[in-house]
């Protein structure tokens, strides 16, 4: 039946090939750990991109019970966190996840690069994944002001101070995160969470896109 | 040439003219045993993704995710702190060549040399020698931009007293009532304390469960006495048992609280 609906498929939209650049491929001996234990310095990549799918599940089901206002966002967090059944573990799935994940990449980008992988021909897929790591600490920073309690509130001004601080743009990009030149108030909140949920989520998804696209095609760099 | 501008197409751009395709080197020509990734690497893949999912699920169990107090632009006590991956970045603002007139260097010169040098290191260590001991000043900065950012997050980490700054920003849902001070020693206290009605609508008046709050209300002094002697909604007549000076004395205290709330709104 299963192989009947693939052929169905196959015969319209040739995915044999699709399918055989995603999972039909060997893994070599130098990355196993099945093979070298101390191959396991590998599966930090895989990590990542498994808390990352975490905490995009996670994160899809905080937004049914957050509401983000500065009169509500509070205590949605608090009714989540005292009253939905689960709640408490759902989102300190987001938080922890938010750290994990920095801590994931952190190794991975260390591996690869105390191993000279980002060598030619992988010079960009370097620079892609550096850029990963930026977007994913924009979204460690937006996501902290979202519960809107005194830690999220006064992280949020200091870091907006240091925005101001920039020369010449400083005072642009303020406003412009902030919604406002001066009050960190409702627009603030409104707007890390278009940026956390829709803003950053999409450049993410793209450069994942991409990241996972170039090891397909240029496969893992050999051993050292 | 084989790719780019000078490549021709039949028909459409999926089909090449000449059949060459970017093929990468075959894993088979790696040294070793290799493994097919499905199903056989994926299986092991898979549980390590479950043993990691279950330490992962313990850590949330065990440390539940922190609230504190809603926010309170007001609160000038409070120590503003980022979160631990950022903790470096506030730290090194903290220091005399990086802050007020250094302000620039600290904040974007240190760390866009920092950043900028990682995003662009293919461009910088350019030799073919892929072994960390045959490339001494990438893998050297690594090491020194590592012991700094982990002694910077020390830093930043180690004076601050996380447990009492934990104890005093528990989390409390905002009390939306206005809260007035009840004035204990008042007889009309005594009579709301004897007859029972503290049973129900609490000791500062504010309701409980079975029944309302006392402040905030619009009855005059005639409606309470009236509730107070024949109940009204879920609550039951005959409640109060005093004489009627007794009643008056009562209303006139409810009275006087809801007043008191009034004026301090």
């Amino acid at each position: 039946m299963l192989q009947k609906i693939y052929d169905w498929i196959d015969d319209r939209v040739d995915i044999t090939p699709l399918w055989r650049d995603i999972a039909d491929h060997e893994v070599p001996e130098h990355v196993n750990p099945a093979h070298h234990f101390s191959a396991f310095v590998y599966c930090f990549g895989g990590l990542t991109f498994f808390v990352t799918v975490i905490q995009i599940l996670s994160g899809m089901f905080l937004t049914m019970y957050y509401v983000p206002d500065i009169e509500n966002a509070w205590r949605s967090v608090y009714y989540l966190q005292t009253e939905v059944a689960h709640g408490q573990i759902v989102r300190g799935m987001h938080h922890w996840g938010a750290s994990v994940v920095i801590v994931m990449l952190f190794l991975h980008t260390l591996r690869v690069f105390f191993q000279g992988a980002y060598k030619k021909p992988r010079e960009l897929n370097w620079m892609v994944g550096v850029l990963l790591f930026f977007v994913m600490l924009a979204l460690g920073l937006t996501g902290y002001l979202l519960p809107w309690d005194n830690k999220a509130y006064f992280a949020t001004v200091v870091t907006l101070e240091i925005a101001e601080g920039v020369p010449v743009i400083g005072e642009m990009t303020k406003t412009l995160l902030n919604g406002d030149p001066s009050i960190v108030g409702a627009q603030t909140l409104a707007r890390f969470f278009a940026i956390h949920v829709f803003f950053l989520p999409a450049a993410l998804f793209v450069l994942m896109g991409i990241h996972f696209i170039m090891i397909r095609k240029q496969g893992i760099s050999g051993p050292l | 040439m084989k790719r780019g501008k000078g490549m021709k197409f039949v028909g459409d751009s999926r089909v090449t003219a000449d059949k060459k395709k970017f093929i990468p080197k075959d894993y088979s020509e790696f040294p070793g045993r290799t493994e097919a990734f499905w199903p056989n690497y994926l299986l092991k893949e898979w549980l390590v993704g479950a043993v990691f999912i279950i330490g992962f699920l313990c850590l949330t169990i065990a440390h539940p995710a922190p609230l504190e107090k809603m926010a309170d632009p007001t609160d000038t006590s409070y120590l503003p702190l980022p979160d631990w991956y950022f903790l470096f970045l506030y730290q090194l603002l903290k220091y005399k060549f990086a802050s007020a007139q250094f302000f620039v260097l600290g904040a974007i010169v240190i760390p866009g040399l920092a950043f900028g040098g990682l995003l662009l290191a293919p461009f910088l260590d350019r030799g073919k020698e892929r072994r960390p001991h045959k490339r001494p000043i990438a893998t050297g900065l690594m090491i020194l931009s590592f012991i700094a950012v982990f002694w910077l997050t020390y830093e930043a980490s180690a004076h601050v007293d996380w447990e009492e700054k934990a104890e005093n920003n528990k989390p409390e849902l905002p009390d939306d009532q206005p809260t007035v001070e009840i004035d204990e020693s008042d007889p009309g206290y005594a009579l709301y304390e004897e007859n029972s009605c503290i049973n129900c609508h609490g000791g500062d008046l504010t309701g409980g469960g079975a029944a309302p709050g006392l402040i905030g209300m619009e009855h005059g002094v005639d409606e309470i006495k009236d509730i107070a002697v024949n109940g009204v909604g879920q609550m039951p007549a005959d409640q109060f048992q005093g004489t009627e000076e007794e009643l008056q004395q009562l209303a006139d205290f409810i009275v006087s609280v809801n007043e008191q709330a009034a004026e301090e709104e």
